[in-house]
């Protein structure tokens, strides 16, 4: 089934894929064990430049799978992976990822943090300067510019990691449930700032989340996956306008999609539970 | 790159977040501190009448006023200048050594699972063995004198900096060597910019574990094993009734220790800060 929704969006205009997986499979050799475990796949996914996508699937799926393969953290046992027509082997350039736990650099102050990646590459100072500048502006942690990540709260330290992936103005941003960790108003303030900064970078982004209302509200596509292993079962055209916020929370549609997207995941997140 | 604009457009910070914020200055002595500060003189003034009242004879202990003032002439005659030297410069060489040799030895066993395996049930009981009774070998190796003090020393501290290391490179998260690889580090690159300093914490706690067991060694195995340092010297004194400059020297070496450690421990509390989560 398939939600009737509005026009898509038009961050998809552009015809050749950005990211383009065919065929791709993950089997894991158990450690200790000749026995192994086929946890994703065979997944075939087109993401457009500039497209919004998430990943809804139940626990051990194969998303944070998926999205190793995508930031060449993995490689993928069959098929192949490409970004921007090339194929992914070791981290691409361009590529930022944002993870679930805290990443911040604890013996760093925020600006540091946010400036580590640029210094490294031997940006110009006053390049680095400014684009530090904006991106903590950005996040809205300009009054702690010289804080440690233990003096911040977790979503300050989430957007501290946010900040630090910014700089390096990546074409491809990859997020493992940024927002697992945090409360649901934060997570739906850090929501807004997470298409904000989708629409001023214009970043092709792609979500691994287990939140159908967060992948609701801030994707073009949801895909949902199976239970282990890992394939789309469903990819759900929301039809949002690229100037959504957190506010289409209240938009009737928004309920018929998270519906939708519960009735897909349902019978996979029971198969999950019963199965272990 | 054209697609930011550079103009900001700065999200509110909520209130609460900005209340997290630590006091960054130094701290007010705090209802603890004055409570000990106070255990301490209270201690040093039962001990002070004890003596003064006769209750613990002179011969055993002397007043606490007296060893001030034996330290004074100690330290105004100059007498004792080159013994506390000696021991300084052997507490030094010592704890250089513990470190970088237990660091490294740490880190090796930490590469190897299998070592590791083999290894840490003996790291875990080494403190039950007195290294003290190895002294005559040292001897045999090294001859009386500094090489043979700083060789028991460094014994006695290095396993605390190997324990420490493995604790540290245990603890560095996951996810900052996910970091490193997406950050495209290369392996040097990624142990000096984040493998020791998110280690750096765990570490400190054994450089400082490493001088005080540093100070142990050398002042005991200077009883023992040499012509020079302080630990002879209260040997000295001692087996010519002279319990004045005893006393004297003790107290130096307490507040030597006390200084070197209060020093060290304001670095391991402000790393370990860092890790308040």
């Amino acid at each position: 089934m398939s939600v009737a929704l509005a026009e898509p969006a038009v961050v998809a205009a552009v015809a050749d894929p950005h990211v383009r997986l065919t065929g791709v499979t993950r089997v894991f050799s158990r450690r200790g064990s000749t026995e192994s475990v086929h946890a994703l796949g065979p997944i075939d996914l087109d993401l457009m430049r500039g497209e919004f996508f998430s990943v809804v699937g139940p626990s051990g799926c194969g998303k944070s799978t998926l999205l190793d393969v995508l930031a060449g953290l993995a490689k993928p046992t069959e098929g192949t992976a490409e970004f921007e027509g090339r194929p992914i082997d070791g981290v691409p350039a361009g590529v930022g990822v944002v993870f679930q736990e805290d990443a911040s650099f604890p013996w760093l102050t925020v600006e540091d943090n946010v400036a580590f990646g640029l210094r490294r590459a031997g940006v110009d100072p006053a390049e680095i300067a400014r684009r530090v500048d904006y991106a903590i502006g950005f996040v809205g942690l300009r009054g702690f510019v010289d804080a440690y990540p233990a003096q911040l709260s977790g979503g300050m330290r989430q957007r501290v990691c946010i900040a630090r992936t910014l700089v390096t103005q990546p074409r491809l941003i990859l997020l493992d449930e940024p927002f697992g960790a945090l409360d649901q108003q934060t997570r739906l303030l850090m929501g807004d700032e997470l298409l904000r900064l989708w629409r001023e970078t214009a970043a092709t982004v792609l979500l691994i989340t287990h939140a159908l209302d967060e992948a609701a509200m801030l994707s073009d596509r949801v895909g949902v996956m199976s239970a282990r292993p890992g394939v789309f079962i469903d990819i759900v055209e929301t039809g949002w306008d690229a100037e959504r916020d957190s506010r289409i929370v209240s938009h009737p549609r928004f309920g018929d999609l998270t519906g939708h997207l519960w009735e897909k995941l349902r019978t996979e997140s029971l198969k999950h539970l019963r199965d272990g | 790159m054209g697609r930011p604009s550079f103009e900001t457009r700065p999200a509110a910070a909520p209130q609460d977040e900005a209340e997290r914020v630590a006091n960054h200055g130094s701290q007010p002595m705090t209802r603890a501190g004055w409570i000990r500060l106070l255990v301490i003189a209270a201690a040093v003034a039962v001990l002070e009448i004890a003596c003064r009242v006769g209750w613990i004879p002179v011969t055993v202990v002397i007043p606490p006023s007296a060893m001030a003032t034996s330290l004074y002439d100690i330290i105004a005659s100059g007498t004792h200048w080159n013994d506390i030297l000696v021991s300084l410069r052997s507490v030094v060489a010592a704890a250089v050594i513990a470190v970088l040799l237990g660091f490294l030895v740490g880190a090796v066993i930490h590469a190897f699972p299998v070592v590791r395996g083999a290894v840490e049930p003996l790291l875990a009981s080494y403190y039950a063995v007195p290294t003290f009774m190895f002294y005559p070998v040292f001897i045999i190796l090294f001859g009386v004198g500094s090489g043979a003090i700083i060789a028991i020393a460094v014994l006695l501290a290095i396993v605390a900096m190997i324990s420490a290391t493995l604790t540290g490179l245990d603890r560095i998260p996951t996810v900052l060597g996910k970091t490193a690889r997406i950050m495209r580090l290369g392996p040097v690159e990624r142990a000096f910019r984040i493998s020791l300093p998110a280690a750096m914490p765990y570490l400190f706690t054994g450089v400082k574990l490493a001088v005080a067991y540093a100070f142990i060694g050398v002042i005991a195995s200077e009883f023992i094993l040499s012509g020079a340092g302080m630990g002879y010297a209260i040997a000295y004194a001692y087996n010519n009734f002279n319990n004045r400059e005893m006393y004297g020297l003790m107290l130096l070496i307490v507040l030597v220790v006390t200084v070197v450690n209060t020093a060290l421990d304001t670095v391991d509390r402000r790393l370990q800060a860092r890790l308040r989560r």
